[in-house]
């Protein structure tokens, strides 16, 4: 620093802006739930607005629909069942399914700017991540509609009928595609309630949806809080209830329909374990925990938010992970720079700072990146606790933001128990050079998804879903189709 | 002089009686005493999962070979025991061809499954074709301990296809027997007593069914419960598994068993894997 700079180099880093240009997008001022391929007034006459978590500006008011709107979609899902969908080929279900991913695909840039506007995360995920991978999940099962007599030896595959589906606000428009596109494939017709501040891009969905030619009724979006849910949670002629969200909520749910005909597919929370062994490629994992933890403001049910650290390597892992922390932008979401963006609502940033306040009067260590926020708008800061035990409040509960806990540990039993010692299985990260180590530690970690030398990776073809309370059923895959057959 | 059995439960590979000192006469048509069952309790319940966790690791860790092995050396014992279910299942009131079938049924399924035990992972596993450089492939786990109802019609049967479909896929199992008809299930431990089947991977209790299913239900520690529907009793016991998110599983009375019994009681991992490119040939070696 005291040098002067020879060739006058810029030494400041510092990025300048380059903002995704939201000249290209068409919102409406209003939206109207979708039902029966048509617009429609909620019956309910209410609207809600929906904020950019960003700036705190309303982007677009939206309909809140009442029992009698979910009884309205429901009607109109199962007529289209009944009447068209059940008795259509596979092919011709497939080609449907087909052309919804190609239009998505066309109209990608518009839906990763909408989704960065109404949910809060950087351009750079929404366009790389979520926009892609939701039309690839529709591209992929697309292909199954015809191929169901193959999937499951000795079941003759059969539709369950009128799916309701109920889903989070952290990937708005690929959980909208994770549940959509099997459901579709199966045979099935759907009545889908996106989550209250990001039901955007499930509308612009809906826009492709009429624009495809898909039979009226056959997809069906009703937005709403969460009585929108539990009326279709407790409508008698849903043959389907598929959740992703929190397992409190989860539990509601599946309280509500025991003793009904109804199937249910559960995605709910997790806490999950990123282990660091000390043969680990050290940048390598350092990567992998800000990808494990800050990925998505970490708003992902799978986050690697407790990580374990192999003693001996502790000291130099922490020391980098802290160094590399520094050098996140945090800020507009549309900046291209960006890497955590806004959280996504009021409420969920009072959540994580409740959780904060929680780890430092527990006594664990807290360190925050020295990065500037903006003023206005939801943000926090990267959050890491050192000194966390077993015990902490923080290190059991799902913070669902971008706050990591990090405990130690000597041996690979220690690290197995400590991993599986949660009443979560949804996911879990080891970093080791020795393959047979993986294998023994990816065998005896009880969670859904295991990541070898890697972390919140994604993919169509690849079965995501939890142990324990971390819900059932699988989505994605082939195994994911068993959620919508009988 | 006939010697008389005393028919006590089995957990952790041991035979008790009740912790509790309870139990229940059996009786026949004419009103005669059979046996008195021991009539276990919560406790009971509680030691026999302790007794089925510590078990699952190292069941879950055999070989699937292995557990296929004994499994049909179950198989093998039962054979040798026919005359003695034949025997109870009369005394219950099984007509000699009922008793006959059921035993034959029985032994049938417990080679069914020795076979299924290195067979299953295979169809029900996936390799996944991702678009990233990883090896990603989706396999079954057992889901840990699982709480088994007998189906309460038959008293063997009714019980060995769901300990088979469990514990061959690696779980362990605590098993409630059919409430009327016990004597089966008792006798059936000692066919796994002495099987090979290592202590705690099976624990059979008897009792009443109104007292041991709820108590399964809402254990905290049974990953899973099986059973055939009970009619009035489904409804508490679906909600008392909702507490850890058991999963609950009921199938209607007269579901012919297969490889979806195992495969209900298997979770799917899913993992990824990165593949490294650097150097070698690309695509002409």
């Amino acid at each position: 620093m005291a040098k002067k700079n020879p060739t006058q180099m810029q030494t400041d880093w510092t990025y300048a802006p380059a903002p995704e240009s939201t000249s290209h997008i068409r919102l409406e001022k209003k939206y109207q739930l979708f039902i029966n391929n048509e617009w429609v007034e909620p019956s309910s006459k209410k609207y809600f607005p929906s904020i950019n978590p960003a700036t705190e500006e309303t982007l677009a008011e939206i309909a809140w629909a009442n029992e009698a709107d979910v009884d309205r979609a429901v009607k109109s899902a199962r007529k289209a069942y009944k009447e068209v969908w059940s008795k259509m080929s596979g092919i011709e279900r497939g080609k449907y399914i087909f052309r919804i991913a190609r239009m998505m695909q066309e109209r990608a840039r518009e839906f990763a700017v909408i989704e960065s506007l109404d949910c809060g995360k950087p351009i750079r995920e929404s366009r790389d991540v979520d926009v892609p991978l939701a039309c690839n999940h529709f591209f992929y099962y697309a292909g199954w509609a015809d191929k169901l007599e193959y999937a499951f030896p000795h079941k003759i595959p059969e539709a369950l009928g009128v799916a309701g589906q109920i889903i989070p606000w952290n990937f708005p428009l690929l959980m909208a595609a994770w549940k959509i596109a099997p459901a579709l494939a199966a045979g099935n017709t759907v009545v889908l309630k996106p989550a209250e501040t990001t039901s955007l891009t499930a509308l612009k969905l809906a826009e492709i949806i009429k624009d495809s030619g898909l039979p009226a009724g056959v997809v069906n979006i009703v937005t709403g809080f969460g009585d929108t849910g539990a009326a279709i949670v407790n409508h008698h002629d849903v043959d389907k209830i598929a959740f992703t969200g929190s397992t409190h909520v989860g539990k509601i749910i599946q309280r509500a329909v025991v003793g009904t005909h109804k199937k249910t597919t559960l995605e709910l929370g997790g806490k999950s374990a990123n282990i660091i062994l000390d043969d680990a490629p050290i940048d390598q994992a350092v990567e992998g925990i800000i990808n494990g933890i800050f990925f998505n403001q970490g708003h992902v049910c799978c986050a690697g938010s407790r990580l374990f650290v192999q003693e001996n390597v502790a000291d130099l892992v922490i020391k980098k992970l802290k160094s590399r922390m520094e050098s996140l932008y945090v800020g507009d979401p549309l900046d291209k720079n960006t890497d955590i963006g806004a959280i996504n609502s009021k409420e969920q940033l009072d959540t994580i700072n409740k959780y904060i306040k929680i780890g430092k009067a527990e006594g664990a260590e807290i360190y925050q990146s020295e990065c500037s926020i903006p003023s206005r708008g939801y943000f926090c800061k990267p959050t890491i606790f050192t000194g966390v035990s077993q015990s902490h409040v923080i290190a059991q509960e799902e913070i669902f933001g971008p706050v990591l806990t990090i405990q130690t540990f000597r041996t690979i039993d220690e690290v197995i128990q400590k991993a599986n010692n949660t009443p979560y299985g949804l996911a879990a990260g080891v970093w080791t050079d020795k393959g047979s180590r993986i294998f023994n530690l990816t065998t005896k970690l009880r969670a859904g998804v295991v990541w070898a030398n890697t972390y919140n990776k994604f993919d169509p073809v690849s079965p995501f879903g939890g142990y324990k309370e971390s819900g059932f059923g699988r989505e994605g895959g082939l195994h994911g189709l068993s959620a919508y057959l009988k | 002089m006939e010697v008389l059995k005393t028919y006590k439960i089995y957990i952790g590979g041991s035979f008790p009686r009740t912790e509790s000192g309870r139990y229940y006469p059996l009786l026949d048509a004419k009103g005669n005493t059979i046996a008195n069952v021991s009539l276990s309790s919560r406790k009971d319940v509680r030691n026999a999962v302790v007794a089925a966790r510590k078990a699952f690791g190292g069941w879950s860790e055999k070989t699937a070979f292995n557990r296929g092995q004994i499994l049909y050396r179950m198989a093998e014992i039962l054979e040798g025991r026919k005359l003695q279910f034949l025997e109870e299942l009369k005394k219950q009131g099984s007509s000699k061809e009922k008793a006959a079938r059921e035993v034959q049924a029985a032994i049938d399924c417990l080679v069914y499954y020795a076979g299924w035990a290195d067979k299953f992972q295979q169809i029900s596993s996936t390799v996944n074709p991702v678009s990233s450089s990883h090896f990603n492939f989706s396999a079954l786990e057992p889901m840990g301990v699982i709480g088994i109802i007998a189906a309460q019609e038959t008293s063997l049967i009714g019980v060995v296809k769901f300990i088979a479909s469990a514990i061959c896929g690696g779980n362990t199992a605590v098993v409630v027997a059919s409430e009327e008809l016990p004597l089966c299930a008792v006798t059936l431990a000692e066919v796994i007593h002495s099987s090979d089947v290592p202590g705690g991977v099976v624990n059979i209790l008897t009792g009443k069914l109104s007292e041991l299913a709820p108590a399964l239900a809402s254990h905290m520690d049974i990953n899973a419960l099986v059973k055939e529907s009970l009619g009035g009793l489904d409804k508490p016991i679906a909600l008392a598994c909702i507490e850890n998110l058991k999963r609950n599983i009921t199938y209607q009375p007269g579901t012919e068993h297969g490889l979806q019994n195992i495969t209900d009681l298997q979770e799917v991992k899913t993992t990824w894997h990165p593949i490294e490119h650097i150097g070698g040939a690309s695509s002409s070696y």
